[in-house]
């Protein structure tokens, strides 16, 4: 279990090595000049070169890249280049209300989805699983913005049941979470009816019936736990896809996230900022599918760790 | 044959197939259908204190803030939304499949340094990703087809790689290699074909992901660009202003989510058809 872990640890710090490197040299190579940037656009060659020099643009890629990584080695993601400040201190404050986004939306995302996707199984082919099929293919067919958009333009603007926008409360939460959540609802419940219709045709489910075990203890103890492991491995995978939506849903919501700083850092060229989130998302992608597969065997005594 | 008869039972496969052929005939034939040119900013398209028309008879969808058709800007913007989605899938179906079947095929070293190439690739998030690369080059149509398809190849290469692994352990693979055939032989005539089935599952369900990520772009303003309509850069346009006058971001984000929608439908119905392990399970 111990060694199992610490491979996959192993396993993230390369993944991250190779994410830095990769996204270090794809910023490297932009066409667009970051010290221009900073200095502005009135200022003359000479300060631009000085900001270059400040900066440690001037020095070739492996020296700064060198640079980077022994900082990052030492915790330190570097200075935003136009923020006057560490991006760790600018990253750091933001991670709540972007966490607080994603839980929401992995409840909204497993509560709709494995109910709706349980029912559907159970019902197949009747007149109510395929209207739950149907809402499942609409919602996987929306653009995540469209879906913020319209919520908020009926639940907020038109019924006026929550809040516009804001942060702090609960009821600020509740819709941009369904907005990011409803996508992966439909993926989800897509998902469980799939793997409960192949579970129901298991001989231990038959077992359990002929040896007249009632339906409820079925699904509970048989059906539902057998058909989660998929699920599992699937929400380790969301949170990267969650990261990109984040992105979108705080824009619509103004939602005070790290979506909204990334945004903001990617419009200006403000690459240190750009590089920690990438480093933090990936960071934190690699830990999700690490407990993922941790939790797997809890679930199902069979799966060994190797 | 077989493909198109299993097909036409299914209604929602249908309803998908003839929406998009309804789409790409309307982008098509663009300067036909469109009532007005959808650039131009009509002299009696907004109201007399400048705002823009709701649907009515001689706007069918209303105007937007700048006075323009907005049903002519959908039927010219389904262009947009119709070359990105189908160029920058089929590239990026080119490079997975290269790359997965190359490292299925070949193994070795050159297998190895491929797949961890790719499991580099999946970390990255690539919606993020996507709108980092589009946000620092000059965004246009081409650098947004690029950008999507150099993030969309990861999964179709993952997959790809998997299939042929075990095709290429199969006995009459052996077989062939055994009798000493060449191996562009087991390649294109072994191999290949037994693929096909699943490049074309991916190939449909792509071009959804593919017109969502575009609009995606489009909304945060670095995909197309404006004069050069399109549905998610209509979105961004107009986003500001949609207490007011919804019907600017409603109609664009509703065939956003209809043209992406049927291609879901039929990519699905394909992989019913297309894949023999899930025959009889639905």
């Amino acid at each position: 279990m111990s060694a199992y872990v610490l491979r996959r640890l192993i396993q993230a710090a390369l993944i991250l090595l190779g994410v830095s490197i990769l996204t270090f040299c794809l910023l490297y190579l932009l066409p667009a000049d970051p010290a221009r940037q900073v200095a502005g656009r009135t200022a003359s060659v000479d300060q631009v070169e000085r900001v270059r020099e400040q900066l440690g643009l001037n020095l070739p890629i492996w020296q700064q890249y060198g640079r980077y990584l022994w900082n990052l080695l030492h915790g330190d993601l570097g200075r935003s280049y136009l923020q006057r400040s560490e991006v760790t201190t600018l990253i750091f404050p933001r991670v709540p209300a972007t966490a607080l986004l994603m839980c929401g939306a992995i409840f909204f995302e497993l509560v709709l989805g494995l109910t709706f996707g349980l029912v559907a199984a159970l019902k197949r082919n009747s007149a109510l699983d395929q209207a739950i099929m149907a809402a499942t293919f609409i919602f996987i067919s929306m653009p995540a913005f469209l879906l913020g958009l319209l919520l908020l333009y009926f639940f907020a603007v038109h019924l006026g049941w929550f809040p516009i926008g804001g942060y702090g409360q609960f009821k600020n939460l509740i819709l941009p979470s369904l907005s990011l959540g409803l996508l992966g609802a439909g993926w989800y419940a897509q998902q469980m009816r799939s793997t409960v219709i192949e579970v129901l045709r298991q001989d231990y489910v038959r077992t359990a019936r002929a040896k007249g075990l009632n339906r409820l203890r079925i699904l509970g103890l048989h059906v539902v736990p057998n058909a989660l492991l998929p699920i599992i491995a699937m929400i380790g995978l969301d949170i990267g896809f969650f990261m990109g939506g984040a992105v979108l849903i705080e824009s619509v919501y103004g939602w005070p996230g790290i979506g909204q700083l990334t945004w903001q850092a990617i419009q200006q060229l403000d690459i240190p900022i750009i590089m920690g989130v990438m480093l933090i998302v990936a960071f934190a992608v690699a830990m999700g599918s690490l407990i993922a597969d941790l939790i797997a065997p809890l679930i199902d005594p069979r799966i060994k760790l190797r | 044959m077989y493909v198109l008869k299993e097909l036409l039972r299914r209604k929602l496969a249908m309803f998908g197939l003839v929406v998009i052929l309804l789409i790409v005939l309307a982008a098509i034939f663009a300067p036909l259908l469109a009532p007005f040119a959808p650039d131009n900013q009509l002299a009696n398209g907004l109201t007399d204190i400048g705002e823009p028309l709701p649907p009515n008879s001689e706007f069918l969808l209303g105007t937007d803030l700048l006075g323009r058709d907005l049903l002519s800007r959908l039927i010219y913007g389904a262009r947009a939304s119709l070359i990105i989605g189908l160029l920058a899938n089929g590239i990026a179906i080119a490079i997975g499949a290269l790359i997965g079947v190359t490292a299925g095929f070949v193994r070795g070293w050159l297998g190895t340094a491929l797949m961890r190439f790719t499991d580099l690739m999946m970390a990255f998030p690539s919606l993020l990703l996507a709108i980092v690369l589009a946000a620092i080059f000059r965004p246009s149509l081409w650098i947004v087809v690029i950008v999507i398809s150099m993030v969309n190849w990861v999964q179709i290469a993952r997959v790809l790689y998997t299939e042929t692994t075990s095709l290429s352990e199969r006995e009459y693979v052996m077989a062939e290699r055994s009798i000493g055939a060449s191996t562009g032989r087991i390649l294109f005539r072994h191999i290949l074909p037994h693929l096909v089935p699943t490049i074309t599952v991916w190939a449909t369900l792509g071009i959804a992901t593919t017109v969502l990520l575009e609009a995606a772009l489009s909304y945060l303003g670095v995909g197309v660009q404006p004069p050069t309509p399109s549905w998610g850069g209509m979105i961004n346009e107009n986003q500001s202003y949609f207490q007011s006058f919804p019907w600017l971001v409603f109609y664009p984000g509703i065939v956003i989510a209809i043209l992406a929608l049927s291609f879901n439908l039929l990519g699905n119905a394909l992989r019913d058809i297309l894949d023999p392990t899930l025959r009889g399970k639905h």
